[in-house]
């Protein structure tokens, strides 16, 4: 029988990073994360794993990225000025292809902001954030179980394109408390990490490794192989269009004969999804489309649905991020409205978007 | 002392490396020279892992005859925790430069050496930013003319900082001294600093650092020949060479 308990969505990322295999951590506190990095300060070193506690969130990214390197799973999670903090190491490691997961707990911006939730990091996650133009695989969970699949989902995609996965949480789903069904994923099998360095003398063929964070720049062989700097860009290009192809994710509700179609990802999604029930009650033909992978974005069936005549509202809570993925899908073959972080219920930071507010703006636009 | 070790021809050849294209005088590959024969008279090829960032010493990390790993400039001291952490039987060399290491890498070196991390950090002290053209770096000397200190470092652009010293000063360094290579008594000296460093790590004792001063004429604009007698005369009163700290237990 499966073992259900009872956990907020930050701890659901340790479980899931368990049910993973991954067993290294680096992290540097931060609210509102602090629930995981506490978590597998208390876990891992009973299953014989590795926590770090960084002086900065610079250190917890670079420290990942020597971890990862030498072929192991490892995370590091974070929030807010933190995120802004790892995004020059982030580049680095997409520079140097190397398997690691981040989970970035939304919380509210600019500058050091709010301790509490937010959405406002979607477009940095999203576009890359850090310098030189790379693309990570951002999945956006939306409920406590959801955080504990994507994160072991995060690990298998991170290894599968040696590339960074970015969870993108956010205060809400993080304190929230749920019920959570410890059932581990199995995934397709992958090649063994033969690119990894950990000393000559552990290599089958006896050769020496490389793992740098300026590939293209000087040409070395065994590894890695791009002889010049165009040919590591068409190799990213590649990897990337691949992801595109292959790893889009999202989930709808309702959405089959919607007039007006919700996006939202996220606590957001929660949210909406009551008031979707709410509106469906008075007959308001409403639905939702809820992306997992926020990169890459499910443009084509927001694309299909608008060619239907669907009205879209996106829900987040931020002044509109999403809803610059939602209007490049639509291309201006539909009308988009944004509910955004200024429909929050109350003037301080712990204020949220409400069900009710979301309903009503179902109600105005139907 | 061992006459084969002096004698024998070394299976890593210097001369290897020679399409690299080091500026007249430098003394970095007399370090890299060190770095070749004491891990190889330690019989720990197999096992070191180097990791070094962008700097004048990026060059020849291609080619260590070891597996390599190479962050972006002041990432080093990070990622080298992550691969000790995440593979404690590799020997883990970082090889630094001292805007690496003194300067963007300053609150990871204290911190590292903090945790007793089980690696080993070079430092290689030239007195200032050579790659990006000789700017003013921590180590930079009072009245070193730099290329963003025309006139020379004056008090009004702070003093320099003695980092074998400050790693000595921390509990959890076993191991903390400061070489050159300007002459062979100081070549023997360093190499054998090295070694004492490296083997703190394998003993599993705590951090470990050696800070090298290094010439660069091309950076100081001298002749080879000046930059030896400047570093006698100026670098080396600023940076007295010796050990600091050499402890078998925290």
């Amino acid at each position: 029988m499966t073992e259900r308990i009872l956990v907020t969505g930050n701890e659901a990322v340790g479980w899931g990073a368990i049910a993973a295999g991954c067993l290294h951590f680096f992290g540097y506190p931060v609210t509102p994360q602090n629930e995981i990095t506490e978590w597998f300060a208390r876990e891992l070193p009973k299953r014989g794993g590795c926590f770090v506690q960084s002086q900065s969130e610079t250190g917890s990214i670079n420290m990942l990225f020597g971890a990862a390197a030498t072929g192991v799973r490892a995370i590091t999670t974070t929030s807010g000025p933190g995120w802004g903090l790892m995004q020059e190491g982030i580049s680095s490691i997409a520079n140097a292809e190397v398997p690691c997961v981040i989970v970035n707990v939304q919380r509210g911006g600019p500058g050091a902001g709010t301790t509490r939730h937010g959405q406002m990091d979607y477009l940095s996650v999203t576009r890359g954030g850090g310098q030189g133009g790379y693309k990570n695989i951002v999945l956006a969970p939306a409920s406590v179980q959801e955080i504990y699949y994507l994160t072991q989902l995060a690990f298998y995609l991170a290894d599968k394109y040696r590339n960074l996965v970015i969870l993108l949480s956010d205060g809400i789903l993080g304190q929230m408390i749920e019920p959570l069904e410890l059932r581990s994923r199995s995934f397709a099998p992958l090649p063994e990490k033969d690119w990894a360095i950990k000393g000559l003398k552990w290599h089958k063929d006896g050769r020496r490794r490389v793992v740098m964070a300026m590939q293209g720049l000087m040409p070395t062989p065994p590894h890695p192989p791009y002889a010049n700097y165009l040919q590591l860009l068409e190799a990213l290009n590649k990897k990337y269009m691949m992801m595109e192809k292959e790893e889009v994710r999202y989930d709808t509700f309702e959405a089959d004969n919607a007039e007006i179609i919700i996006v939202s990802y996220g606590y957001t999604a929660r949210v909406s999804k009551e008031a979707i029930v709410l509106a469906r009650k008075e007959g308001i033909k409403v639905g939702m489309i809820r992306p997992i992978t926020a990169w890459p974005f499910p443009y084509q069936i927001i694309r299909e649905k608008a060619l239907n005549g669907a009205k879209f509202l996106v829900v987040e809570d931020s002044l509109g991020q999403l809803v610059e993925d939602v209007k490049m899908a639509v291309q201006g073959m539909a009308e988009v409205s944004l509910l955004g972080a200024l429909a929050r219920h109350d003037p301080t930071d712990v204020g949220m978007i409400l069900p009710e507010r979301v309903l009503e703006e179902i109600l105005k636009g139907a | 002392m061992n006459k084969e070790r002096i004698c024998g021809l070394p299976n890593i050849w210097l001369s290897h490396f020679a399409e690299r294209q080091e500026c007249g005088g430098c003394q970095y590959p007399i370090v890299y020279r060190i770095i070749f024969e004491v891990i190889e008279e330690m019989g720990i090829v197999g096992e070191t892992v180097v990791v070094g960032g962008a700097a004048c010493g990026a060059g020849i990390l291609l080619n260590t005859p070891t597996d390599t790993v190479m962050p972006n400039h002041g990432q080093c001291i990070d990622v080298a925790t992550g691969i000790k952490r995440a593979s404690p039987e590799s020997i883990v060399l970082v090889f630094g430069g001292d805007g690496d290491v003194a300067a963007i890498g300053a609150g990871a070196f204290l911190n590292a050496a903090g945790r007793a991390e089980k690696f080993t950090q070079l430092m290689l002290n030239n007195g200032h930013y050579a790659m990006t053209g000789g700017q003013l770096a921590p180590t930079s000397i009072m009245g070193q003319i730099t290329s963003t200190t025309p006139e020379g470092r004056n008090p009004s652009l702070g003093y320099p900082i003695n980092m074998a010293e400050l790693a000595a000063a921390i509990k959890g360094v076993a191991f903390s001294a400061r070489g050159a290579v300007n002459n062979i008594k100081n070549f023997h000296q360093t190499k054998s600093y090295l070694k004492r460093a490296l083997q703190k790590q394998m003993d599993g004792v705590g951090f470990s650092f050696l800070e090298i001063l290094s010439a660069c004429p091309t950076g100081w604009h001298m002749s080879p020949l000046e930059s030896l007698k400047w570093m006698e005369g100026q670098m080396i009163p600023q940076f007295p060479l010796g050990e600091f700290k050499n402890v078998d237990q925290l």
